[in-house]
């Protein structure tokens, strides 16, 4: 199993879903996931006003030895960020795919409500196969 | 923006990305959706044309992402590419046309799309006393929800369409301004 959790983000930052993939994961309490979102998405902004040269995507990946992290920020200011065991090269791939899950699943549902949070068993049962498949 | 010319890349994802349905099942709906409307607000049309604008509003909001996540498209360099986008990409992968982009003005944030063959109004003819009407008003609203959602306030009205005569089918688009402070980080 290659994916960890994914954490999706609004535009403002706040957490709008959050799902852990394997059981090994320890469980955070809800407020802490938030507080993961916000810190990410903050400092997911100053690396790119840091950045020495202009027109910086901030950042897309975070490497450990044990896990890593990559980010999909699209056009409209969602952020995706999937974690992984490390060194997944493929990462970029799985993030165009959960986007496309995203758009299919929470977006043309005419119940979702923009910016809060995702509550949809489709989307849930189609990742759960989408995750199992890589 | 892609590398690849936008014509090919709106002819990909309309052959492999998109599933596609019945075009009567939706001339049908639509066309019953408007009828309806005009029912309900006694044929006032400008309602109708403020209804359909607002209706195709919600889908725009919608309707960015599918379009960003199957196209790949990233963001535009100039609101020329954004046009020739909406144009190439945009309408070809959810309606399978491909309007013309003309009549610029000169501060380069007006254009038209010209739509020759309007997949929803393939049946319609229009009541008498209905010059107001709008049919495809819905259109309108589309382009500027989802160019809303990638930070571009537009105003996007019909000047003529062939339902009513004209000798086009003509949607001006006009960029009011760029929302700078809802553009993501790293974006810009």
């Amino acid at each position: 199993m290659a994916i960890l959790s994914l954490y999706i983000l609004n535009k403002s930052g706040g957490l709008v879903y959050q799902r852990d993939f394997t059981e090994k994961l320890n469980k955070l309490s809800a407020n802490d996931y938030l507080v993961l979102a916000g810190t990410f998405h903050g400092i997911h902004v100053i690396a790119s006003k840091i950045s020495p040269v202009s027109h910086s995507s901030g950042i897309k990946s975070i490497d450990s030895s044990t896990f890593s992290l990559h980010c999909l920020q699209t056009p409209t200011g969602i952020k995706f960020l999937l974690v992984t065991d490390p060194g997944q090269s493929n990462a970029h791939l799985l993030l165009s795919k959960i986007y496309q899950l995203y758009a299919d699943y929470v977006m043309k549902n005419p119940f979702h409500q923009l910016e809060m949070p995702i509550r949809s068993d489709q989307f849930n049962r189609q990742l759960t196969i989408y995750a199992s498949s890589t | 923006m892609t590398s690849k010319p936008l014509k090919a890349v709106g002819e990909e994802v309309w052959k492999t990305k998109i599933d596609k349905v019945n075009a009567e099942l939706v001339a049908l709906t639509y066309g019953s959706l408007v009828a309806q409307l005009c029912r309900d607000f006694e044929n006032n049309y400008d309602r109708v044309n403020e209804q359909l604008d607002k209706m195709g509003y919600n889908i725009g909001l919608r309707l960015i992402e599918d379009f960003l996540a199957r196209s790949g498209i990233g963001r535009c360099s100039s609101f020329k590419d954004t046009a020739e986008v909406i144009s190439k990409v945009g309408f070809k992968m959810f309606l399978n046309v491909v309007p013309r982009v003309s009549n610029w003005s000169a501060d380069g944030k007006t254009f038209s799309l010209y739509i020759d063959d309007n997949p929803l109004a393939d049946f319609v003819e229009l009541p008498p006393q209905s010059e107001n009407l709008w049919y495809s008003n819905i259109y309108c609203g589309v382009l500027r929800g989802a160019l809303e959602m990638t930070q571009m306030q537009v105003h996007a009205e019909f000047v003529s369409d062939v339902l009513q005569g004209h000798a086009a089918t003509e949607i001006k688009v006009q960029l009011l301004q760029i929302l700078k402070d809802e553009i993501p980080a790293a974006e810009e």
